[in-house]
């Protein structure tokens, strides 16, 4: 009873009222942006100069999208996109899950340093290595290639992935490597048919960090990649904007196609993602 | 007892060889790469000269390069993020760590832009600031307030508060995120005691959730100050460094020495300094919140 009598006292109604107007103010601001950026994906330079700057399109203009389609290439750089994402995933997460075997399950002296070792990635910005890997790359003519990409992408999320994967790794039972040692399972099959299955989660978690840094990453893409049927989406948008400097209505659909995947991702799985990069930074 | 040893120190290093190798490769060996790179007055294909310290010496002291200029305005945009998007951001936190009707729900819209690609954020916010059609100058003349209309990204004196808005509309979802989840791990029940001693909830926001989270905060603190000393994609996307350096940062300007003056010598040097910022600054801010402590 005396605690209800005091949360009472601290919930002033007019505070209570502040508080929904800053939250409400803050909703909008959020989405405004990308309301407006929906909008004029489907309206004519007309209506987005002028007529109607503002509101729902008057004539749906789909042409836009077909536009971007077809003459911004867009399927083309959304699919190098998915390509470079998805292989850099895969071998992030293979290396990551068997640095971190090697480093909280096997006994050996220098594990900690290795760990502390690979933790340095978490501060080194991804410019420290661009002069060499574009040089070494123009050099063995691997420019203008996926591999261009999805090897660097894969290092400079290593170090998060070893980080997020310590954390599950850890809660895993030592006994269970006890017990399988004792049924003759070798470190390979326990490490292959005992850990990685029991570390699914880990996996949801490391894999929705890295394809956001893949999917967004501007800086490589953009100095490594000349060619436009290797470009990935950062890039390609970027070109297509030159393309269309004066007709809004195509760069809008760019838009949209690039962000709408990521969104309606995140309006099914919220909760997994946002807890993601809360194991990305809390747990370091 | 000693083939079993040889044999368990070669599965630990058939264990780490994938992931050390990249590591290696990517990280480690184009680092040094570049330490040495940066002692040379080089063009990125010809012969290279040693000079020194003649790059570091140049990047400080000449004004045609502007590295200091870069530098502040990075570290400009640095105070503004700890300043004004870190405070917003602990703001909603407490707000919506407090328990309010429809907390789920302004979470995941406040967490949204942060799955939004830089470069479509850029983009978007460069026909926000258009200064003939985007929708702010046409706001503001339609509010009667045309006076203050402007080249958002043209005008020198705007220019850079201007590239700071969308940083600020990106990331305080993020940070607001982490806070959060700091919040929800106050137990509930330090709170109610509190409550019943009398606190009012601004008391235990201040002397009990703030401390407790302090950890996320410094990571915040942490990841906005490295992040703004690297910023890249966003200013590129919008001025590029543009108008007359007035929102030049040192990535931007280590892009242009690279590709547009063929200077891979300076380049090298600018990011060898970047690298030293982001850890200098970084064992700065631990240390700070150490001694407060």
């Amino acid at each position: 009873m005396m605690d209800k009598q005091y949360e009472v006292k601290k919930s002033s109604p007019v505070g209570k009222t502040l508080s929904y107007i800053g939250l409400a103010f803050w909703t909008l601001v959020n989405l405004f942006p990308i309301y407006w950026m929906f909008t004029f994906s489907l309206k004519d330079n007309d209506e987005i100069f002028g007529q109607n700057v503002a509101g729902l399109p008057r004539n749906w203009l789909w042409s836009n999208y077909s536009d971007a389609m077809r003459v911004g290439h867009m399927p083309v750089y959304f699919a190098n996109s998915i390509i470079v994402a998805a292989a850099t995933i895969l071998i992030t997460l293979i290396a990551a899950l068997m640095a971190t075997y090697a480093i909280t399950r096997m006994v050996w002296k220098f594990s900690a340093s290795m760990n502390a070792f690979f933790m340095m990635g978490l501060t080194i910005p991804i410019h420290a290595s661009i002069v060499p890997i574009y040089v070494t790359l123009s050099r063995i003519h691997m420019l203008n290639s996926y591999w261009a990409l999805i090897v660097p992408y894969s290092a400079f999320a290593l170090a998060m992935a070893i980080l997020i994967c310590s954390g599950f790794m850890g809660e895993i039972p030592k006994d269970l490597d006890e017990a399988a040692r004792i049924d003759g399972c070798g470190v390979w099959r326990t490490f292959v048919l005992i850990i990685c299955p029991l570390m699914r989660p880990a996996l949801a978690t490391i894999g929705i960090y890295t394809f956001l840094q893949c999917w967004n990453e501007l800086m490589f893409a953009n100095i490594f990649i000349s060619k436009d049927a290797l470009k990935t989406l950062p890039v390609g948008i970027q070109a297509l904007s030159g393309q269309y400097t004066t007709n809004w209505g195509p760069i809008g659909a760019a838009l949209v196609i690039a962000t709408f995947p990521t969104l309606l991702v995140y309006v099914f799985f919220s909760k997994k993602i946002q807890e993601s990069f809360i194991a990305g930074a809390v747990k370091g | 007892m000693k083939q079993k040893k040889i044999i368990n120190t070669l599965n630990i290093i058939a264990f780490l060889l994938p992931g050390l190798i990249l590591f290696i490769v990517v990280l480690i060996a184009p680092i040094a790469l570049s330490g040495y790179y940066s002692f040379f007055d080089w063009n990125g294909f010809g012969a290279k000269t040693f000079i020194g310290l003649d790059n570091y010496k140049e990047l400080f002291t000449s004004s045609a390069i502007g590295f200091l200029k870069a530098l502040r305005n990075s570290l400009l945009l640095a105070a503004l993020s700890v300043f004004l998007q870190l405070p917003l951001s602990l703001g909603l936190a407490l707000l919506l760590g407090k328990g309010i009707k429809g907390e789920r729900a302004f979470l995941s819209v406040y967490f949204m832009p942060v799955l939004i690609s830089t470069v479509v954020i850029g983009q978007l916010w460069l026909k926000i600031y258009n200064p003939s059609y985007g929708i702010l100058n046409v706001a503001l003349t339609k509010l009667g307030l045309e006076s203050l209309t402007r080249t958002w990204l043209g005008d020198v004196k705007v220019a850079l508060g201007a590239c700071f808005v969308p940083t600020l509309w990106q990331y305080v979802g993020y940070h607001m995120l982490l806070m959060y989840a700091g919040v929800k791990g106050v137990s509930p029940e330090l709170r109610e005691a509190a409550m019943i001693d009398g606190a009012t909830s601004w008391q235990v926001s201040r002397y009990i959730v703030i401390p407790v989270i302090k950890p996320i905060i410094k990571v915040s603190v942490i990841f906005a100050v490295t992040g703004s000393l690297k910023s890249f994609d966003l200013i590129y996307v919008l001025t590029n460094g543009g108008p007359l350096h007035a929102t030049e940062v040192p990535s931007t300007l280590m892009i242009n020495m690279l590709f547009l003056r063929n200077r891979y010598g300076m380049g090298s040097t600018i990011a060898v300094m970047l690298i030293f910022l982001c850890f200098a600054f970084a064992l700065l801010i631990n240390r700070a919140f150490k001694e407060e402590r």
